[in-house]
C-alpha cells in the first residue's frame, strides 16, 4: 500500500506532557490508519496511561493536538468524544453493576442510536426488539449469552471485562481504545480475550491498544510503537520492533524475551 | 400518542391491580378503621408524592432534601388559582403542576452541578431559603404564619363572571360540580393511579433505565456517550411536578396553604416514606407513604385511656407501668416510633417493605420447589 | 462604625456556636467518613444536660415540722433544695452557676453518649453508602429529640445566667470610645472566650498528644495508618466521643442565650451543615473559620440598613452563601479536592 492511499484517523501530532517539571510525554507523534490495530507497548511509568488519557481528551497536552477525523478531541466532553466515535475500554472495568448483563450491552446501543439526550418514555424497553437482538447477538460472540438477566456486578473480573467489550462494541465504534485489556487476568482469560480481539480485527475495527504485556500485542498488532520515559523510542511492524535493540533494552536491558508472557 | 399505551402485558396486569386497590380503599380500608374521606385523601395524596420523588431518588440515586418545597410551590399557586380565577380544580392543577416544574426547573439546574450529600445540601438550603422566604419577605403573597386562605373579598374572575356570588366561602368543584368527601377521596385516587400510570411507564421505558444507569455509574455513562446532566434534570423536573400535584390537591380537600408544607422535616418525611417503602421499587413508594400515614393517623390518637383497654389482661401494677412505657410511643410520641422505625429500617432492611416481601417470597420459593432456579423465577423481577 | 463593631460582636457568639459545632461535624467527618446528620441533636443533648443539672439540684426536700403549723393549721412543709442539704452554703453558689457548672456534669455525659452512639450504630456505616448513612442518623436524630420531648416536655426551658453576668460590658469604651456606644452582653462575651477556649483545647489536643497525632494521620490516610498496626478504630471511637462532647459544651452554655426545646439540634443541624461545606468537608480549620465568618455574615444581615436594601436577606444568608460558595468553589474554603463529590 502506497503512502497516499493511507487513510489516517486518528493523528497525534507533536504532543508534549508535563506535570510541573516532570516531562511525561514528549515529542510524541502517532498516525492511526483506518482498519488497523495500533498498538503501544512500553515498560510501566513508560507514560502509556499519560498518552491515553491526552487521547482521550482527559488530559490536555502541554503541547500539540490530538486530531480525530479532523476534530481537535482536546476540551470536549466524554459524551462527546463518545459520539464522535471513539469508544474506550476501561483498565479496571467500568459497568453498570446493578443492571443486568443485558441492560448493560443494550444501554450504550441507545447512546448510538438516540444520541447525547432522548427522554422517551413511550416505547417501553421490551419493544425495543432490534436493540435488543444486536445485544443478544453481541453478547453470544463473547460468550456471555446465557448470563444475560444475571446482575452485572455479580460478574467475575474476566466476565466484566468481556461485558465491558460488548458494552463498546455494540456501539461499532470507528476507533476502539483498549487499556490494558488483560490486565490481571489468569493465562486463560487472556488466551480468550486475544482470541475475541482477533475476532473483532475480522471486522476491520480501528484500535489502538495500550498494553504492557507484549505477548498480546504481537499477536494482534499491525502496527507497534514503543514508548520508553515518555518518548516513543521504535516504531513498526511487529517484526520490526521485536528485533529492535532499543526496545530490548528498555525492556529490562535486553535480557527480556520479548515473546515470553511476561506474568 | 398510541405508543403511550403501549404497555408490557405484564405491567397491564400491574396497572389494573393496582387501579383496583387504589379505588377499592373505602371497601378493604374500613375494617382497619381508616376508611374515612380525610384519610384516604392523604393516603393519595402522599403516594403521588412519594411516587415522584422516587423517580428521582431511587432511579438516579439523587438524595434531594428540599422536595417538600415543591409540594408548598404547588399549594400556594392551587390556592391562588381558587382565589383569582375559580373554584374549579383543573386550572388549579395546572397552574401548580407547571408553576412547580419552573422552580424545579431553576433549582434542579443548579443544584445538579454538583452530586453527592453536596447536591443534598443544595436542595435543602435552597427549600430553606423558600420557607424562610415565605414567613418572611413573601407574605404578601402566602400570608406569612396565618397561611394562605380563601376570603369572600377574593376576585375569582372566571366563577363571578359566570354565576353570582354566593353566600360563604366557596368549595373546590370540577366543571361546576362541587366535591363531597368521598368524591374529593375518588379525585385524588384518580390523579394516584394517573401517576402511578406515568411512573409506569418510565419505569419500563429506556429513559428509566438510563436513569438507573446514572445511579450505577455516572462515569461509566459518560464515556458511553450520554450526556447524564440532562437525563438528571429531567428526573428531577418530573419529580418536582408530581410534588407541586400533591401540593395542588392538597390545597384541593383543604383550601389553604401554609409555609410549614415547605420544611425540610416534611421532606425528610418523604425520603422516609420512599426508604420504608422500597428505593427504586415502582410501588414500594406508595405502600410507604400509607404505611406511614396510616400509623401516624392510628398511633398519633392512642392515649391513655386507649392504652390501658389495650393491656387491660396485664397485672394491674405491670399495667400502669407497661401504659407509662408505651405511652411515650404512642399520642404526641409518635415520631419517637416513627424515628425507630427509621433506623431499624435503615440498619437491618435497606430495601424496605419490598424487600422483606421479596426475601419472603424468596424464602416460601425455595421451600415449595427445591431448584434454586425455580426460587428465582418467583421473585418479582426488578 | 460604631454599628459596625456592634455587629462584629454580636457576630461573634453565634459564630462560636457554629465554630464548635462544625468542627465535631467535620472531626467525625474527617476521621470516620460518616455524614451525621444527629450531630444537632448533640448540640440538644448538651442544652438539655444543663436543664437536668439544674432541675437535679433545685430538687426539693420535704420535711414536716410537726411544731409548726401553717396559716391552715397542717403540720408546716419545709422544703430544702437538695443542692444545700448536700452542700450547705455552697448550694446556693451551685444553683447561682448552675449553667456553667454542668460542664461538669456533660462533659462525662456527653462522652458516654458518643461513645455508645458510635459503637452501637454509627460503626455500622462505615462502608455503607452515604446516602444511607445520612437516612440512619437522620432517624437517630429524630429518635433523641422524641425522648428529650418525652422527658422533658415541648415548651422551650430557659436558663437563667448567673447575676453577675447580666447586663453588657462597654466594650465600646475599652477600645477607647465614647462609654455606652458599643455594648456586649456580659454572657455573650463569655460565650465566645469559651468557644475560642474549646476550640484551642481541641486543636491543641489534636496537634501536640501522640493521639491527635496517629488521628490526623488517619483522617488523611486511614488504611496505612492502619497496617502501622495502630488500632484506629478505638482511636476513632473516642474521637467521636470527643465531637460529642464538642457540640454538647457548645449547647450547654448557649442555654442562657436561647432556652432550649426539644427541636433546637434541627435547627442548628441544618446551618452546621452549611458551615461545614462553606468551610471545606474535612477540614478542620475551615470549619472554625466559616463558623465565625457566617455568623458575622448573618449579624450583618440583620442591620435595618441592610434589609432595606435586600428585604429578608437576613433570613436565607446563610443558604445563599452556601449555594454560592457550593456552585462557586465545591470544596469550600480551605478544603480539600474531591472529597463526598461521589
Amino acid at each position: 500500500m502506497s503512502v497516499a492511499e493511507k487513510n489516517i484517523v486518528l493523528h497525534v501530532a507533536d504532543v508534549h506532557k508535563h506535570f510541573g517539571g516532570l516531562h511525561a510525554l514528549s515529542d510524541i507523534d502517532l498516525e492511526v490508519e483506518e482498519g488497523k490495530t495500533h498498538a503501544i507497548i512500553g515498560p510501566n511509568g513508560a507514560g502509556k496511561s499519560t498518552l491515553l488519557n491526552v487521547i482521550i481528551g482527559k488530559l490536555a497536552p502541554s503541547k500539540g493536538a490530538v486530531v480525530f477525523d479532523g476534530q481537535i478531541l482536546t476540551g470536549k466532553k466524554p459524551h462527546e468524544i463518545n459520539q464522535m466515535g471513539v469508544v474506550r475500554v476501561f483498565q479496571t472495568p467500568e459497568i453498570f453493576p446493578d443492571l443486568s448483563v443485558l441492560q448493560n450491552v443494550m444501554t450504550p446501543a441507545f447512546a448510538k442510536r438516540d444520541g447525547a439526550y432522548r427522554a422517551n418514555i413511550w416505547k417501553p424497553l421490551e419493544a425495543e426488539t432490534e436493540i435488543r437482538e444486536e445485544a443478544e447477538a453481541i453478547l453470544e460472540d463473547v460468550g456471555l449469552h446465557e448470563r444475560r438477566d444475571v446482575h452485572a456486578g455479580a460478574l467475575s473480573r474476566g466476565d466484566k471485562r468481556r461485558m465491558e467489550l460488548a458494552m463498546c462494541l455494540i456501539q461499532h465504534p470507528r476507533l476502539l481504545l483498549l487499556d490494558e485489556p488483560t490486565a490481571g487476568m489468569s493465562r486463560h482469560d487472556t488466551n480468550t480475550t486475544i482470541d475475541l480481539l482477533k475476532k473483532i480485527k475480522a471486522r476491520g475495527m480501528t484500535k489502538v491498544i495500550i498494553e504492557h504485556d507484549m505477548h498480546v500485542v504481537f499477536s494482534l498488532a499491525d502496527h507497534i510503537s514503543v514508548l520508553a520515559g515518555g518518548r516513543i523510542i521504535a516504531e513498526g511492524a511487529p517484526n520490526e520492533v521485536r528485533g529492535n535493540p532499543k526496545v530490548q533494552e528498555a525492556y529490562l536491558g535486553g535480557a527480556h524475551d520479548l515473546g515470553a508472557h511476561s506474568k | 400518542m398510541l405508543q403511550f399505551f403501549n404497555v408490557p402485558r405484564r405491567d397491564l396486569l400491574t396497572f389494573l391491580a393496582f387501579s383496583a386497590v387504589v379505588l377499592a380503599m373505602p371497601l378493604w380500608l374500613s375494617p382497619l378503621g381508616a376508611a374515612y374521606p380525610g384519610l384516604m385523601q392523604k393516603f393519595a395524596i402522599y403516594a403521588i408524592f412519594a411516587l415522584g420523588f422516587n423517580i428521582l431518588f431511587g432511579l438516579t440515586g439523587y438524595l434531594s432534601f428540599g422536595h417538600a418545597a415543591f409540594v408548598g410551590v404547588g399549594s400556594y399557586t392551587a390556592v391562588w388559582s381558587f382565589k383569582l380565577l375559580t373554584m374549579d380544580v383543573l386550572p388549579a392543577m395546572v397552574f401548580a403542576v407547571v408553576v412547580a416544574g419552573g422552580f424545579s426547573l431553576v433549582i434542579g439546574y443548579l443544584s445538579l452541578r454538583r452530586s453527592g450529600i453536596y447536591f443534598s445540601i443544595l436542595t435543602l438550603a435552597f427549600a430553606q431559603m423558600c420557607y424562610s422566604l415565605a414567613y418572611s419577605v413573601l407574605t404578601p403573597i402566602t400570608n406569612g404564619e396565618t397561611s394562605l386562605q380563601l376570603t369572600l373579598r377574593d376576585p375569582r374572575i372566571i366563577d363571578t363572571a359566570l354565576a353570582p356570588r354566593g353566600e360563604g366561602l366557596p368549595s373546590a368543584s370540577i366543571l361546576g360540580h362541587v366535591f363531597s368527601g368521598v368524591e374529593g377521596f375518588y379525585f385524588c385516587a384518580v390523579m394516584l393511579i394517573v401517576g402511578f400510570f406515568i411512573s409506569q411507564k418510565i419505569f419500563s421505558s429506556p429513559f428509566g433505565m438510563m436513569l438507573r444507569a446514572i445511579k450505577s455509574n455516572q462515569v461509566r455513562m459518560n464515556y458511553t456517550g450520554f450526556n447524564t446532566r440532562p437525563y438528571a434534570l429531567t428526573a428531577f423536573v418530573i419529580s418536582g411536578m408530581y410534588a407541586g400535584l400533591a401540593g395542588a390537591l392538597l390545597a384541593v380537600t383543604d383550601p389553604l396553604a401554609g409555609a410549614e408544607r415547605m420544611q425540610w422535616t416534611a421532606s425528610g418525611e418523604v425520603v422516609l416514606m420512599t426508604i420504608l417503602g422500597g428505593v427504586g421499587t415502582l410501588i414500594g413508594p406508595v405502600i410507604g407513604a400509607w404505611l406511614i400515614k396510616y400509623f401516624e393517623n392510628i398511633f398519633s390518637a392512642f392515649n391513655e385511656q386507649v392504652l390501658h383497654r389495650v393491656f387491660d389482661w396485664v397485672p394491674d401494677g405491670l399495667e400502669d407501668i407497661v401504659v407509662l412505657i408505651t405511652s411515650k410511643f404512642v399520642g404526641e410520641g409518635w415520631h419517637l416510633t416513627l424515628g425507630l422505625l427509621f433506623v431499624l429500617i435503615v440498619v437491618f432492611l435497606p430495601g424496605g417493605v419490598m424487600e422483606g416481601v421479596r426475601r419472603i417470597a424468596g424464602l416460601f420459593g425455595r421451600r415449595g420447589k427445591p431448584s434454586s432456579g425455580a426460587a428465582m423465577r418467583v421473585q418479582p423481577a426488578e | 462604625m460604631e454599628a459596625l463593631l456592634a455587629q462584629l460582636l454580636n457576630g461573634l457568639d453565634k459564630g462560636g456556636a457554629y465554630a464548635l459545632i462544625a468542627l465535631g461535624l467535620t472531626l467525625v467527618f474527617g476521621t470516620l467518613g460518616v455524614v451525621n446528620f444527629a450531630h444537632g441533636a448533640l448540640f440538644m443533648l448538651g442544652a438539655f444536660c444543663a436543664v437536668a443539672f439544674r432541675q437535679l439540684i433545685t430538687l426539693e426536700s420535704i420535711t414536716i415540722d410537726p411544731d409548726q403549723l401553717s396559716p391552715w393549721g397542717t403540720p408546716l412543709e419545709i422544703k430544702t433544695p437538695l443542692a444545700q442539704t448536700w452542700f450547705g452554703e455552697w448550694g446556693s453558689f451551685i444553683v447561682e452557676y448552675s449553667v456553667p457548672l454542668s460542664i461538669v456534669f456533660a462533659i462525662p455525659v456527653m462522652l458516654l453518649i458518643g461513645i455508645a452512639m458510635e459503637r452501637g450504630l454509627i460503626k455500622h456505616f462505615y462502608k455503607r453508602p452515604h446516602a444511607e448513612q445520612i437516612l440512619v442518623t437522620f432517624g437517630l436524630a429524630i429518635v433523641l429529640q422524641e425522648v428529650v420531648k418525652a422527658i422533658f416536655g415541648a415548651n422551650p426551658i430557659s436558663q437563667p445566667m448567673p447575676s453577675a453576668l447580666q447586663g453588657a460590658a462597654d466594650v465600646g469604651s475599652w477600645l477607647g470610645l465614647a462609654p455606652n456606644m458599643v455594648t456586649y452582653p456580659w454572657w455573650r462575651l463569655t460565650y465566645f472566650v469559651f468557644s475560642i477556649g474549646v476550640l484551642s483545647a481541641v486543636f491543641a489536643f489534636l496537634r501536640f498528644t501522640t493521639f491527635g497525632m496517629v488521628v490526623r494521620a488517619g483522617m488523611v490516610d486511614r488504611e496505612t495508618v492502619g497496617i502501622l498496626g495502630i488500632n484506629i478504630g478505638r482511636r476513632f471511637t473516642i474521637m467521636f466521643g470527643i465531637a460529642a462532647v464538642v457540640a454538647g459544651l457548645a449547647g450547654v452554655m448557649y442555654t442562657p442565650l436561647v432556652p432550649p426545646n426539644y427541636h433546637l439540634g434541627m435547627d442548628f443541624l441544618v446551618l452546621s451543615f452549611v458551615v461545614v461545606v462553606v468551610g471545606g468537608m474535612g477540614s478542620l480549620p475551615g470549619a472554625v473559620a466559616a463558623g465565625f465568618l457566617l455568623g458575622i455574615l448573618q449579624s450583618f444581615a440583620s442591620m435595618n440598613e441592610v434589609k432595606s436594601i435586600l428585604p429578608g436577606i437576613d433570613q436565607i444568608i446563610i443558604y445563599l452563601t452556601a449555594v454560592v460558595i457550593l456552585l462557586v468553589r465545591p470544596r469550600g474554603l480551605l478544603g480539600r479536592r474531591g472529597v463526598m463529590e461521589s
